[in-house]
């Protein structure tokens, strides 16, 4: 075991990846010498050189469209997109083209691009800077997307994220950037799938949902519960796309409430498609409806005000609280 | 560079020559110098670079282009009909652009890999994609009809200028390769591949074609940019994607821009296998700009009466690609009425194996749908594919008609 920050955690993956795998490489902003606006590929472009660690023009459709002809040439990118809100110049390309690439050639195609995108709010940042966009990602068939929480996953899900044949998005809680914890960089233990929900803490009056920057204010959450006496379960998502429904549901059963918590609006958000599928698959084991803690329906608020805007502690036991109450 | 022609866009209205004046003044040079081998008059001119590239064409490959441009013409006029006929649901016709098509296509090598957008049936035809197959898309049974595997011929990109990016970032993969093969000593067929990233003079305004040409210059990617400017993006006119010449737009980036007749088939060969060589030779990219014309619609579902004069068809009509290339073939002795007749039933057998095999395309099963969407097992793909396999059971033995879905049932075990 290791103890490292998750930015050192996805650094660490990243050099293991480019190390293993020849055919690797990152692309992106300032990620050569400067290691990238959060320092995330410090140090990788002295290892493996500017043809591996590249350094692009500011343009981020050009970033996601050469990495896809990269990925048609047989190599495996990895482009890191600044601030979640300077995704948008790629959307086209994430979505008309990575995303169809593979059905529109009738399977013939992979196309195993990894998006990296710092995202979430609590950095007291200006305008673009803080956003949730995952949703926008989520409803879009073809890709695949995985938020670590904690520096053993971010270690494991990024060098799983490059391994996997299809594009992944990797969205990274950038407010967590500096969260220690333990690595073993021998095995990923339970995190041997990218794609499977975990159960961090067992409980059974109710249950909490929350993946990346909101795992640990849900952990925070279920425990101020416990003094209170009552028994959060407490689930970390990690996968968005797809999602572990037999986890949750599972736990639903068991504790028949739930509350989803994220930064990105509730509105059309993840929160909305776990209730609906959970309450398909668990309605008779639900006592309460499936409550949403998330953003508002607005552009992300200005810093002085995020927190009024920003899921907390006091946000998920207010809807603990209701989910009680029925 | 090569022979200097009328710089006008559009014969001259004030309007363009506004235009050219200014670009004049910017550039300090004549906006517009166009690379002209073979004439509308079937007379074949001289060029300090390209004439040693068109000398290289043999009489025999020039009859070869010439009945490709004739394949691909008849090929057009069938899927039109096709179209016409309720066996497609739309068609992208080439006509006018033959020689922009079969000359640039004809130039590259088996190992180049080509990005089109979706008018280039006539490079297809070049790169060995089974016409029949190209059809799929339009009949609404594929979204791709040909593994780009087997002919580095990729799928038709209808998000314009999207493939821009993706050609240079294959090119930026042969560089890669290059290295590595450097590396560890091992030879690696291939290595001197270059690629071309088709798109017209509508898409030329989108910014990936921007963004491509800043990534291309920046890496020296071996690449081509090949623009058919047909003068029209659907309605509008290429005087309001550009008031300079596109070939100029590479200046900008850092390496050359060329206009050449794209109506030429000798001309646009030379001009593209030069370029193909200047990339392989780790020169960096080029722009090509094919100054050609779309005699006929946008798509099948386009109107050009709506928004062009007919005198502007025909003044182009005497432009023709294929003309001039009979005219040089029968005037030096080089092919005979027998040549020209063989070029015409190939032609309508060719038409005749498209039309039989259309009509037996087969319909997909929309589990393939469900197979593709994801390389690897993806559990919301699988539920719903079991969702679906039970509801379609539920309408086993009914005719096929009856069923919601339109695959009914009765289709599972195809």
């Amino acid at each position: 075991m290791t103890t490292m920050t998750i930015a050192k955690a996805i650094n660490e993956g990243l050099r293991a990846t480019l190390s293993r795998n020849p055919k690797s490489l990152l692309m992106g902003e300032d990620i050569g010498p400067l290691g990238g606006v959060y320092r995330v590929t410090d140090g990788l472009i002295g290892e493996f050189g500017p043809d591996r660690v590249v350094d692009t023009p500011l343009a981020e459709s050009g970033i996601i469209g050469t990495a896809i002809g990269l990925a048609l040439r047989g190599y495996r990118p990895v482009c890191e997109i600044q601030f979640d809100g300077f995704v948008f110049p790629g959307f086209n390309q994430i979505t008309t083209q990575l995303a169809k690439m593979h059905a529109r050639s009738n399977g013939n195609l992979t196309v195993p691009v990894v998006i990296r995108i710092p995202y979430g709010g609590g950095i007291g940042s200006v305008e673009h800077h803080s956003e949730s966009p995952e949703a926008l990602f989520a409803h879009t068939a073809g890709l695949r997307i995985i938020t670590p929480s904690n520096p053993h996953d971010a270690y494991w899900m990024i060098q799983q994220a490059v391994e996997c044949q299809d594009p992944v998005i990797v969205f990274e809680p950038k407010r967590r950037y500096w969260l220690k914890g333990d690595v073993d960089i021998e095995s990923p233990g339970p995190s041997g799938d990218p794609f499977k929900a975990h159960v961090l803490r067992s409980g059974t009056d109710a249950t909490v949902v929350a993946y990346g920057p909101l795992v640990p204010v849900a952990l925070a959450a279920a425990n101020a519960a416990a003094e209170d006496g009552r028994s959060v379960e407490v689930i970390d998502l990690r996968s968005i796309s797809p999602i572990d429904f037999d986890t949750v549901t599972a736990s639903v059963q068991k504790t028949g409430r739930l509350i989803v918590a994220h930064e990105a609006p509730t509105f059309g958000g993840i929160g909305g498609e776990i209730a609906a599928r959970i309450s398909e698959r668990a309605f008779h084991s639900l006592e309460a409806p499936v409550i949403r803690v998330g953003g508002f329906h607005m552009p992300y608020p200005v810093a002085k005000v995020e927190e009024d805007y920003l899921p907390d502690i006091d946000r998920i036991l207010e809807a603990l609280d209701r989910a009680l109450s029925y | 560079m090569g022979a200097h022609l009328p710089a006008t866009e559009f014969d001259g209205t004030a309007v363009d020559d506004q235009r050219e004046a200014d670009a004049e003044a910017v550039m300090g040079e004549p906006p517009a110098q166009m690379v002209q081998l073979l004439g509308p008059d079937g007379k074949l001119g001289l060029d300090p670079v390209f004439t040693p590239y068109a000398e290289k064409i043999s009489p025999e490959a020039l009859r070869g282009l010439y009945a490709d441009m004739a394949a691909i013409r008849r090929f057009d006029v069938e899927a039109t009909a096709l179209q016409r006929q309720g066996q497609l649901a739309l068609w992208v016709p080439l006509t006018g652009q033959e020689a922009a098509q079969i000359g640039s296509g004809r130039a590259s090598q088996p190992q180049d890999y080509i990005f089109p957008t979706y008018r280039e049936h006539g490079v297809a035809l070049t790169r060995n994609v089974d016409l029949a197959e190209l059809l799929r898309q339009f009949r609404g049974v594929s979204n791709g009809g040909w593994n780009p595997k087997d002919t580095n011929f990729h799928l038709y990109t209808l998000v314009l200028a999207a493939q821009t990016l993706h050609a240079v970032g294959y090119a930026m993969g042969i560089q890669r390769d290059q290295k590595l093969a450097g590396a560890s000593g091992t030879p690696d067929t291939g290595q001197d591949a270059a690629v071309i990233a088709y798109f017209g003079d509508g898409a030329s305004s989108e910014g990936d074609v921007h963004e491509s040409m800043v990534f291309a210059s920046s890496y020296n990617a071996p690449v081509v940019f090949f623009c058919q400017n047909n003068h029209w993006a659907i309605s509008v006119p290429t005087n309001v994607q550009t008031r300079v010449p596109l070939s100029n737009r590479a200046k900008g980036y850092g390496f050359p821009g060329i206009r050449v007749d794209g109506n030429d088939v000798i001309a646009v060969h030379a001009v593209t296998e030069w370029a193909l060589e200047h990339a392989r030779q780790g020169k960096g990219p080029v722009l090509i700009e094919a100054f050609t014309y779309r005699v006929g619609a946008h798509t099948t579902a386009d109107d050009p009466t709506k928004y062009r004069q007919s005198a502007e068809e025909d003044a182009w009509r005497a432009k023709d690609p294929l003309a001039r290339v009979e005219k040089y073939l029968r005037s030096e002795g080089l092919a005979d009425d027998g040549f020209f007749a063989k070029v015409k039933a190939d032609g309508d057998e060719l038409a005749a194996y498209v039309r039989r095999t259309t009509h037996d395309l087969e319909t997909p099963d929309i589990r393939s749908a469900f197979a593709n969407t994801y390389a690897e097992a993806h559990p919301l793909v699988a539920e719903e594919l079991a969702w679906f396999e039970e509801y379609a059971a539920g309408f086993a033995g009914e005719e096929p008609a009856a069923a919601a879905s339109g695959q009914p049932a009765a289709k599972a075990g195809h």
